[in-house]
């Protein structure tokens, strides 16, 4: 046992880390060191140039335009990313579509949808989850109709992440109704979302934002070659897709920023006279939010040292990292806003703006820290709730 | 010992939750919050009907002598129903400072106001560079004549953007934290050099960043002097923490209701949800944490009164603690078990829970209270 990094790994980091200091644009880095929103131009802007280095499909293989890295490697990348910090990459696109594409693609497919989506050509969505499949995503009822070379859809899709902005989105269908069980009758499809019949509502979440949306389908036509695998087979599509979250499920990186960012404002704002970064209450919580960090972290690199790369095994400890990597998010985004105190409770982004003579709005980092918490109650229940990953270790890891 | 309420007292919870029940459903609050003000000044006549704008003032001011009790009643239904008028700020808030001031002059010309909902007033204390530090004032007032001068900037000034009047909160001597150098003084919003830049919280209440540049006031503006302003800031303050203790239970207690609801009916894998023990046992410690935030609730409006500071000042700052410990567990599982609706604009579970978020930041959160009573532990 050893917890040292190789030489060609720490050589490895310091890259990663001298590529993003000297390539991302300044007014990204500035926008996430102030702790302001980022827009979709900014993501595609850096993502193409991360693509332009090889880096955008960081978990890809090198022949579908990934860099072929190591488990270590990628999740390096990540946390250098995360804590930097610069921009993720779009995680339809990269960690979900392009792994289904590469396993179970056609060749047609992979050639036509890969490039696009590692240089964010196209911006995917996921349309699996309905009103009535959630947790029992399984129960979902959308239907595909084959009519000669295509087939008809007809449903409904909700929170459907970015399907306002997307181009495509990759859903899951039902085509055969009739199968025995609910999961044998399902198929995987890629839509082009300009397609006619394809309305988009916006869901407004808590945190004040336009994410989510309905999806409705109302006969549209999708050619039966943008299926992905074979007919009612999708079930096993999804399932490789939602177990794929291996590397960076823990978004470690970005809880550390959030801790890093706290410990920066903490400076700055006060507490009984002193610096809030004195008071030994604030303190106590930072230290213990590090400790279940660092050992999150050790957690990580026994999942990551355990796997070779490419290799596809449900490793039992991925699920500690699903669950403490949400809780920890929650928790670091929670310690970020209370940092900014009673300047957390305005929502003001939206009007910063001041004529003259008023009174200067802001911080903005405040609104947006409470602006992250808010949506990051997300954490715990998109990609399936932490009280499904628990049922599925209670059953399928502890055997009970 | 007796936790049981008078007649009066129950008489009064019912009458107000029995007008709530006509006047708060979701819808017509999206309608209140959607008005110019955030709130609605038709309801606040109604509140003034009641009799609740003068619950906690004297008789002789229009007012019923209310105490700790009644207002922890009217409270909790607020909380119940997601009420978005300034209650908290311009009764519980600035109706404690202008009863403690005791200026005769300036109660029996406000009290009456506020009783008969003619008049709100923001109390402007906050600062943007004190966080919850109470004597952290950098505003200033200086003598002009026989007035004051005052100049300085308050911060999230809850409902200041509708209010009629502000009680700022000025220094007239001392340094930066010198508690004993600060003074209230009674400020016209419409005065000249009062400039208000009005938005709202994240619950949807109204506030307003208030700077004040060469605001000429009378000598018989000044609400408290130096030495007695600090003390009554304080109980000010703990007034705030009594009153939304009572709302946020009122809010969990609406939160845990809807969430009881949806385990009952949303079904997932052919069944409903609130099936999967994991989700009563859930349910159970939201449970568990509504009643223990409510006995706190309850201690704050028994001691609210309590002459001696450090008991007083020692619960008070228990019960803040307590209480938003309680509020972001129930809230935030009330967010959870109700999967991807509870992020939603669209249903109430996120408005309450955000209520309860902004209560927290509000007098002290839950770490400021705690490392002021770890400080204490003897
Ligand atoms: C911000 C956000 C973004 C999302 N983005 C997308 C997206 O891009 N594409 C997409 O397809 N979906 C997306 N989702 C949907 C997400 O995957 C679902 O919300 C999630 O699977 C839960 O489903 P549900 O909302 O229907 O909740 P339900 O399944 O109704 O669950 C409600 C509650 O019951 C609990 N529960 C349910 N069954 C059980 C059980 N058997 N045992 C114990 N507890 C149980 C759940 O844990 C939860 O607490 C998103 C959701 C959110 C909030």
């Amino acid at each position: 046992m050893d917890l040292r990094f190789s030489a060609e790994e720490l050589a490895f980091r310091e890259e990663l880390r001298g590529f993003i200091r000297d390539n991302l644009p300044d007014d990204i880095r500035e926008k996430l060191q102030l702790g302001h929103k980022i827009e979709k131009p900014d993501l595609v802007r850096w993502q193409r140039i991360l693509n332009k280095k090889g880096w955008a499909a960081f978990n890809w293989p090198k022949e579908w335009g990934g860099p072929g890295w190591t488990p270590i490697q990628r999740m390096m990348f990540l946390e250098e990313i995360q804590t930097f910090p610069a921009p993720e990459v779009n995680p339809f696109n990269v960690t979900m579509l392009g792994p289904v594409l590469i396993q179970f693609g056609s060749d047609e497919q992979k050639q036509r949808f890969l490039p696009r989506a590692a240089n964010l050509d196209d911006w995917w969505c996921q349309g699996f989850s309905e009103p009535g499949a959630g947790s029992d995503l399984a129960a979902l009822k959308t239907a595909a109709r084959r009519e000669g070379d295509h087939y008809i859809v007809n449903g409904q899709k909700i929170w459907t992440s970015t399907a306002h902005m997307a181009d495509w989105c990759f859903c899951l269908v039902r085509t055969n109704p009739q199968a025995a069980k609910k999961q044998e009758g399902i198929s995987f499809l890629l839509i082009d979302m300009k397609t006619p019949g394809i309305t988009v509502r916006p869901i407004i979440s808590i945190d004040g934002e336009h994410h989510l949306n309905e999806v409705f389908f109302d006969d549209v036509k999708v050619p039966v070659d943008m299926r992905v695998y074979e007919e009612n087979k999708g079930w096993d599509v999804a399932k490789f897709l939602l177990g794929n979250e291996r590397t960076g499920i823990a978004r470690i990186g970005k809880s550390k920023e959030r801790i890093n960012f706290s410990k920066q404002k903490a400076k700055e704002m006060r507490a009984h006279g002193k610096p809030l970064s004195q008071d030994p209450e604030f303190r106590r919580r930072i230290a213990a939010l590090e400790t279940e960090l660092k050992s999150l972290e050790i957690t990580q690199l026994r999942v990551l040292s355990a796997q070779k790369a490419n290799e596809r095994r449900q490793d039992p400890l991925t699920a500690v990292l699903k669950l403490k990597g949400t809780e920890l998010l929650q928790a670091t985004t929670e310690l970020a806003m209370d940092v900014a105190g009673p300047l957390a409770m305005p929502d003001w982004a939206d009007e910063l703006e001041a004529l003259s003579n008023e009174p200067e709005l802001g911080p903005v980092w405040a609104t947006e820290a409470t602006r992250g918490y808010l949506f990051l109650r997300a954490a715990s229940i998109y990609g399936g709730t932490n009280e499904i990953m628990k049922n599925i270790v209670s059953k399928g890891v502890l055997g009970l | 010992m007796d936790f049981d309420l008078t007649d009066e007292q129950r008489l009064l919870r019912d009458s107000v939750d029995r007008l709530l029940a006509d006047t708060y459903t979701f819808e017509k609050r999206k309608g209140y919050s959607a008005e110019p003000e955030g709130w609605s000044r038709a309801l606040w006549s109604r509140y003034a009907e009641l009799g609740i704008l003068g619950l906690p003032f004297a008789e002789e001011h229009g007012g019923f002598g209310g105490g700790g009790i009644e207002t922890m009643l009217v409270m909790e239904a607020f909380g119940r129903a997601l009420a978005v008028e300034p209650y908290l700020t311009s009764v519980v808030l600035s109706g404690t400072a202008l009863r403690l001031a005791g200026n005769a002059a300036l109660q029996s010309e406000l009290l009456p106001q506020i009783a008969q909902g003619k008049l709100t007033v923001a109390f402007a204390h906050g600062e943007r560079q004190a966080r919850y530090d109470l004597s952290d004032v950098l505003t200033t007032a200086k003598r002009k004549g026989g007035g004051w001068v005052i100049d300085g900037a308050k911060s999230v000034v809850t409902h200041g953007d509708s209010a009629g009047k502000l009680i700022v909160s000025a220094r007239i001597g001392g340094e930066r934290d010198d508690a004993a150098g600060i003074a209230l003084f009674l400020v016209d919003a419409q005065a000249n050099g009062v400039a208000r830049r009005a938005y709202r919280l994240r619950d949807g209440m109204g506030a307003a960043e208030i700077s004040l540049s060469g605001v000429e006031v009378g000598r018989d503006a000044l609400l408290s002097e130096a030495g007695a302003a600090y003390p009554i800031i304080e109980r000010v303050a703990e007034a705030g923490i009594a009153a939304t203790a009572a709302e946020a239970v009122g809010a969990m207690e609406t939160m845990q209701k809807m969430t009881l609801e949806y385990l009952k009916t949303r079904q997932q894998f052919g069944k409903p949800i609130g099936e999967n023990q994991a989700l009563q046992h859930r349910a159970t410690e939201m449970f568990v944490a509504l009643e223990q935030g409510r006995s706190l609730a309850m201690l704050a409006a028994m001691m609210v009164d309590e002459p001696d500071a450090a008991e007083r000042q020692r619960n008070i700052a228990m019960v803040k603690a307590g209480v938003g410990q309680a509020a972001r567990f129930v809230s935030q599982n009330a967010v959870q078990l109700h999967g991807g609706i509870g992020m939603t604009e669209e249903y109430a579970v996120g408005h309450y829970f955000r209520r309860c978020m902004v209560i927290e930041h509000s007098f002290g959160d839950t770490g400021y209270h705690l490392s002021r009573l770890a400080e204490q532990v003897a």
